[in-house]
């Protein structure tokens, strides 16, 4: 069994590499299981551990599960064309919700938390801090100011405004080409992880 | 009607939720949200699901270009469907998780699901080695701190890069192209990432705040609906 499931992953491997010859029946054939697979295990997955496990196993009597299932069942008044507006309640409870739960979070981590990060004292807190560290720390202060400098568009980019908004556009370009880097090495990593698959465990070419 | 309802509840929750942060008789109330939202996305699901039989039948009725791989994606889901939700090929009994090793659930995961998933993202490392073709060209000053940044992080992360500036002394150790590449990751890179980050915060605050307050209100769309 475990054998003919090797060769099923082998084959919709090299389906899928296939594109890199051109768009095929090889290659759309694959997708297509992709895409029938990944929706049924997600769905299957949600069924389990969302219905099944809070409702039949989880605290099943809690009042707010049933709140929940009620919006639920709101959103698939959609298939409703006459009362399809319903399924705005829902959407709206997700909206409000996901832009409250934000405003507070992404404030508190993404704002307040990465000033507070930024704005270190020059020798460290105990004093500690070598000349590397110092260096560091100045080059992410002035980083991070002339980046947010050079996303400020309401006044016109010219004069010391124009220079600091120039020398965050070399740090956000550092950060891109360092992004870029890293996601070539972790594409190269998944595909030498499919080659090791095909050559190793389907091949039994690489012991 | 149709509209102030739903401007209604995103003021009122999202209002709520964000009192909530400072009374604390009201903490818990994010995790029953969030409860709402695990729940709210199984029937989403349900809708997505739906959705995705109705496209793939219509193609399937209409000999649309291609149809027989929406009778594939239609098989594939029915499978994942029965197989998952009735435990067909579950060893133990039906009281066991539907994720046991060796369950037929679990091996479609395994020997269908993650081969092609991750063939998938590995083929972006050839589009992106494409890519890098037409952007390492040092055009002007931006492109080649561009080019440097990325050449340095991906020769940092092989043995060749150690390889390479090996012979750098011990005292000039910052300079060998692994430890430029930390250097690179930890200062400059994580100014940038800091700049963007807090765009990105600043960015979500205001939307958010226009959101509550009913001013972005494109996620009603139109009153057909």
């Amino acid at each position: 069994m475990e054998h003919f499931a090797i060769w099923v992953a082998a084959f919709l491997t090299m389906g899928i590499i296939s594109f890199l010859y051109k768009d095929n029946a090889w290659y759309k054939l694959s997708e297509a299981i992709f895409v029938g697979i990944s929706a049924g295990y997600w769905f299957v997955t949600l069924f389990w551990d969302n219905i099944y496990g809070k409702f039949w196993v989880g605290r099943g009597d809690d009042a707010m599960l049933y709140i929940g299932a009620f919006l639920g069942l709101l959103m698939l008044m959609r298939l409703v064309p006459k009362v399809g507006w319903i399924s705005r309640w829902p959407l709206a409870f997700i909206v409000g919700a996901t832009a409250g739960f934000y405003l507070i979070n992404y404030f508190s981590s993404n704002v307040m938390r990465q000033v507070e990060d930024t704005i270190m004292p020059l020798l460290g807190t105990d004093y500690s801090a070598t000349t590397y560290d110092m260096i560091g720390n100045i080059v992410i202060a002035v980083g991070t100011f002339s980046g947010l400098v050079y996303f400020f568009f309401s006044k016109e980019h010219k004069g010391v405004f124009g220079g600091t908004a120039k020398v965050g556009i070399f740090f956000l370009m550092i950060t891109f080409g360092a992004s870029f880097g890293y996601t070539v090495m972790s594409r190269m990593s998944l595909l030498i992880g499919r080659l090791d698959f095909l050559f190793g465990d389907w091949l039994g070419m690489i012991k | 009607m149709r509209r102030q309802i739903p401007l209604f509840i995103t003021f009122f929750v999202g209002t709520l939720l964000i009192l909530s942060v400072f009374i604390p008789p009201m903490e818990t109330l994010g995790e029953d949200f969030t409860l709402f939202f695990d729940i709210i996305a199984v029937f989403a699901f349900f809708l997505g699901g739906g959705n995705l039989v109705r496209v793939h039948i219509t193609k399937l009725i209409k000999r649309k270009p291609d149809w027989g791989f929406s009778v594939v994606t239609l098989v594939g889901f029915a499978f994942v469907l029965i197989v998952g939700l009735f435990k067909i090929g579950n060893p133990g009994d039906i009281a066991s998780s539907v994720t046991a090793e060796g369950s037929w659930f679990q091996e479609s995961f395994n020997y269908i699901l993650n081969p092609l998933q991750s063939t998938m993202y590995a083929l972006l490392a050839f589009f992106v080695a494409s890519a890098s073709y037409r952007a390492f060209r040092a055009k002007n000053r931006e492109a080649t701190i561009l080019l440097v940044a990325a050449f340095v992080i991906l020769l940092g992360r092989t043995p060749f890069g150690m390889a390479l500036t090996s012979w750098i002394p011990e005292s000039l150790s910052i300079f060998q192209i692994p430890n430029l590449a930390i250097w690179i990751m930890n200062s400059p890179n994580l100014a940038g990432q800091r700049a963007i980050m807090i765009g990105i915060g600043l960015g979500v605050v205001s939307m958010s705040l226009r959101l509550i307050l009913g001013i972005e209100r494109t996620y009603l769309g139109d009153d057909r609906a």
